[in-house]
């Protein structure tokens, strides 16, 4: 047997079942690999090793009763820390919920405990999900596994880092503008964005309510399927949850067979500002693809350039919404209260300390495009876009049954290189803005790693509303014909970590 | 407290101005649970008891709509004469309160839920051409649902309020309870009759929505609170003056108050030819006048945008028709009824409505007292009773079947009026019920002839001259002999009988 920690979720479960190894010698190993490399990668906030023991030693003494295991039953993974745990502080990456211990559990966080999942701490992030690099958190970023002095991509950049470190053979994140997909790619895993409202937003701390959405982070996209079906579901918790069969990825991960199907490439999102070597890996992929029995064609989404600028009017709306509940009145920081200053004051302080700059920079944002004068300039400008983002989308998926581009523009960058510029900042995530803007399915799989500069590049693939198993179908032949003509799993080639 | 504004007389400032109202009328629900999550909407309980994550707007909490809410609102959009949308949504109102959970109201704004009703109030005291009471046709703007906020309790310090307070404390069991809020298009043409009409309206508000089991509609609990808008114009300009918003009205008197003190003291300020501030102000309940809080000038802009974490609502047409087949009569269409039914006026009604005592009155005729009856009693022996303590009619110690049995024992001529008030003294002193009242306190109509005929002959032979007049015809006099009677019986005589002796014994008849 393998170490312990580079096995995947899927045979860890198998192992575990079959009683081949416990759930507790698995969380010890990768509790362990976690102590090893966390030094280097820091991608937790959070290792919650007791409570992992005993989740781990639960699920051991329900095999030892005969009990029917889940299909994760056993499995570690690492938690965005945007989820809400019981047991575990949750502060988003920020000093404004510091040390916040919430007193109920999030929907996903709930399923994964029932499921077996064993939850080994809470993951690094982007100050309440703002930023495509894991710089914006409070605490420090989190560093990647093929190259410590670049970063792990972000938002959910501990999560990505801690899957591709083989600290946690899953992660889970929450994808806005492309913050599960665009950590995957960039640290050579796989990372889905299921449809918005196919995963319950309960418990996860709203970031832009109508984008946010949960989903997992795998080295393989049989991993993901799994992880994807077992957090995924109608929630009446939530307003928005879908109530309809969550789609049959995990079939479509294992059936892994693209032949007959029409795959469209966007040359809105193939071409200017694609880094050479992103690029090249894609058209290669897609020639793969053609190969091996689909039919690709070419889908032209003419509003999908209108992507970023709407989606930066609509993030910061919602976003200067949701995040005014932090004001020291009710849970986490309180700044300057002694005893003289008004509430209103202690508000204000509080905010001012505990926010970083890029979460006050997107109020600010939101709180302009949002007043009386400048709304339907702004904001409802940005809906009218969407709409015609989402008919771009119903019009490409009518001729085609999915859509590919690059994930990112480019690899991971250098740590600190565009700390200072936003904009820079938030082209990371110009393909893969569309598909949340629009609520479609995604999926980034490893592509390969760009010549120049030995980094890894992903394959995005979009599929419409409620049929998210079809990019896993293609996200599984893909992987499959990759790592076959390779000749190993391609983090194999990971060598940042010593 | 500021001082009182300089004010010009009522009658002389109707005289010159035409005042312009409208009501927003914010109305608890009665559901069993709270708007967006399970908690109870129960009134009161220990701080902070009937609480959860989503009405403590903790961080990922959300919200998810009660389907109880909505029908209660479509119920009281539709006994409103409203078009109910067929699609509309919840938006966000922004804006930062420590009372308030999330620092943003889930409301509704340029989508509301019922628009464009009305609903009729009539006027007791006022009686137009036709003799019958007038009746004003309010309109209604929107009726929409939000949710209910906290509440801040500033403690330490002189006066409560926030500003001096050592420190305040917040309860938010009352976050997110449902509340529908009632606006009512700008109410014209009611002259001097504007603060009535007012009253009128909240009153009728009321009965409506208490008739529709959506709320208990308690002011006294804040569970229906107005705000009431106010301008004046020069008389018979057509203009609409700049007008100010008076929050805090919180019974019935208090709304009339309020728009009486708004027109003495706007058309004060006209009068010295200065302009009127758009601006809200505040009811003191205890001197009946209002002052100015925060400007409206310098309001909050409130960045309302469609609620991201709540699909849009959109109630089924055959939904709302089911509901609007189950919609119980209505106090107008009741009052109309019952009117028919008792021979009364209309003007007869809106007094017993305005008494509060229509389903006292209608219970009493089913306990088996006439229609003239249970009025008479209600209205002039009870209501005057309960004027004189301030007490509500309905709160009185008395039953409708206290009031019926009184009634039958006068009818049987067992009791006399008289008597009867004291039957009622005893009922509401809490002696048993009227029977038991009677035989405690040995009340009882003396009408045995023998008994009754020696007082008569005591009593003419006491007032010889009064005798004299009986018997040259003055028949008239005989009530001065029936009082020496009543009086020396302590009133326990039949008086009808008493008079009958009388002119027997004077009289041929």
């Amino acid at each position: 047997m393998t170490e312990l920690f580079r096995m995947t979720a899927a045979q860890i479960a198998e192992a575990v079942r079959n009683g081949e190894v416990s759930a507790a010698e698995v969380t010890d190993a990768h509790l362990a690999r976690i102590e090893q490399v966390e030094p280097q990668v820091r991608a937790f906030l959070h290792v919650a090793a007791d409570e992992a023991r005993e989740a781990a030693k639960a699920v051991d003494r329900h095999r030892a009763a005969g009990e029917e295991l889940g299909p994760l039953a056993g499995v570690p993974l690492a938690l965005k820390d945007v989820f809400t745990t019981k047991d575990m502080p949750t502060t988003c990456g920020s000093a404004i919920l510091d040390g916040w211990l919430p007193p109920y559990d999030a929907t996903i966080t709930r399923r994964l405990r029932e499921a077996g999942v064993v939850i080994l701490g809470k993951t690094n992030m982007d100050e309440f999900a703002m930023g495509s690099s894991t710089e914006n958190s409070a605490f420090g970023p989190s560093h990647n596994p093929w190259d410590l002095g670049r970063v792990p991509g972000g938002s959910s950049g501990g999560s990505s880092a801690a899957v591709a470190a083989f600290e946690a053979p899953l992660g889970i994140g929450t994808d806005t503008g492309g913050s599960i997909r665009q950590p995957g790619a960039v640290c050579g895993v796989v990372g889905v964005k299921p449809t918005y409202g196919g995963n319950s937003r309960y418990g996860v701390v709203a970031f832009a309510s109508s984008l946010d959405t949960p989903g997992p982070l795998a080295r393989t996209v049989l991993d993901a399927a799994l992880l994807h079906e077992v957090m995924s579901g109608h929630d009446p918790c939530d307003a928005t949850s879908i109530d309809a069969p969550v789609p049959p990825v995990v079939a479509a991960a294992r059936q892994a067979d693209v032949s007959g199907m029409i795959i469209g490439v966007v040359p809105e999102l193939a071409g200017e500002g694609i880094q050479p070597g992103v690029l090249a890996r894609f058209s290669e992929s897609v020639e793969l693809l053609e190969s091996l029995g689909a039919k690709v064609t070419e889908v032209s989404c003419p509003h999908f350039s209108y992507a970023l600028p709407a989606y930066y009017l609509i993030n910061p709306s919602e976003c200067s919404s949701n995040l005014a509940r932090f004001d020291a009145m009710r849970y986490g920081l309180r700044v300057g209260d002694d005893g003289t200053r008004s509430a209103e004051e202690v508000m204000a302080l509080t905010r001012a300390q505990g926010f970083g700059a890029e979460v006050k920079r997107r109020i600010m944002l939101g709180t302009y495009a949002l007043s009386s004068g400048y709304y339907d300039a702004y904001y409802g400008k940005a809906q009218q876009v969407r709409t015609l983002i989402n008919r771009d989308f119903e019009a490409a998926f009518e001729r085609v049954d999915v859509l590919v581009s690059p994930t990112t523009p480019t690899t991971a960058f250098p740590l600190g290189e565009r700390v200072d510029d936003p904009m820079a900042m938030y082209l990371a995530d110009l393909c893969t803005i569309p598909s949340d803007l629009s609520g479609n399915a995604a999926l980034s799989v490893p592509n390969g790693l760009a010549p120049e500069d030995g980094l890894p590049t992903g394959l995005q693939i979009m599929a419409p509303v409620l049929a998210d198993d079809r990019m896993y179908r293609v996200g599984a032949a893909v992987e499959a014909a990759l790592d076959a003509r390779r000749g190993y799993p391609l983090l194999n080639d990971a060598k940042g970590l010593a | 407290m500021p001082g009182s504004a300089t004010l010009v007389g009522y009658d002389e400032a109707v005289s010159r101005y035409d005042p312009l109202i409208g009501l927003e009328t914010h109305v608890e629900l009665g559901t069993r649970t709270k708007l967006f999550c399970g908690c109870p909407a129960t009134f009161g309980g220990a701080p902070n008891t009937h609480v959860c994550p989503v009405c403590l707007g903790l961080p990922g909490s959300l919200p998810v709509p009660s389907r109880a809410a909505i029908e209660y609102t479509i119920r009281i959009g539709l006994a409103l004469n409203c078009s109910i949308a067929q699609w509309c949504r919840f938006a966000r109102k922004n804006y930062f309160y420590p009372d308030m959970p999330k620092n943003f109201q889930i409301s509704q704004y340029d989508e509301p839920l019922c628009t464009d009703g009305w609903l009729d109030v009539t006027l007791g005291d006022e009686t137009g051409p036709d003799g019958n009471p007038r009746r004003f046709r309010v309109g209604i703007e929107r009726v929409h649902l939000e949710e209910d906020t906290g509440k801040s309790q500033h403690m330490g310090g002189a006066t409560g309020r926030i500003h001096g307070a050592d420190y305040s404390l917040v309860d938010y069991n009352r976050a997110g309870i449902p509340l529908v809020e009632i606006v009512t298009k700008p109410i014209e043409g009611t002259g001097p009759l504007a603060p009535v009409v007012a009253h009128a309206y909240v009153t009728e508000l009321r009965d409506l929505l208490r008739s529709l089991g959506v709320s208990d509609v308690r002011m006294e609990e804040g569970s229906l609170r107005c705000d009431v808008n106010t301008s004046l114009s020069p008389r018979g300009s057509g203009r609409w003056g700049t007008r100010t918003e008076t929050k805090n009205v919180n019974s019935l008197r208090s709304v009339e108050q309020a728009v009486h003190y708004e027109i003495e003291r706007q058309a004060a300020v006209l009068d010295a030819g200065e302009r009127v501030i758009q601006e809200t102000r505040h009811f003191h309940e205890d001197s009946g006048i209002t002052t100015s809080g925060r400007s409206k000038e310098e309001a909050q802009d409130y960045r309302y945008f469609p609620e991201p974490d709540l699909v849009p609502l959109a109630p089924a047409a055959d939904w709302v028709e089911r509901i609007r087949a189950a919609l119980p009569e209505l106090p107008s269409a009741r009052r109309a009824r019952l009117q028919e039914a008792w021979g009364i006026t209309a003007a007869e009604m809106t007094i017993i409505n305005n008494a509060g005592a229509v389903d006292l009155v209608e219970q009493t005729i089913a306990a088996g007292a006439s229609p003239a009856d249970a009025r008479k009693w209600w209205l002039n022996e009870l209501a005057r009773r309960a004027n004189d303590t301030g007490a509500e009619l309905a709160s009185l110690p008395i039953t409708p079947a206290d009031v019926a049995a009184v009634a039958a024992l006068v009818g049987s001529g067992a009791l006399n009026d008289r008597l009867a008030r004291q039957v009622i003294d005893g009922v509401l002193a809490g002696e048993g019920t009227p029977d038991e009242v009677v035989a405690a306190r040995g009340l009882a109509v003396v009408s045995d002839d023998a008994a009754l005929n020696a007082a008569v002959d005591e009593a003419i032979a006491a007032n010889p001259d009064i005798a004299g007049k009986i018997r040259g015809g003055k028949v008239a006099a005989a009530g001065a002999l029936i009082a020496a009677v009543m009086k020396a019986t302590r009133g326990q005589a039949d008086a009808s009988r008493v008079r009958e002796l009388i002119l027997a014994r004077l009289t041929d008849s």
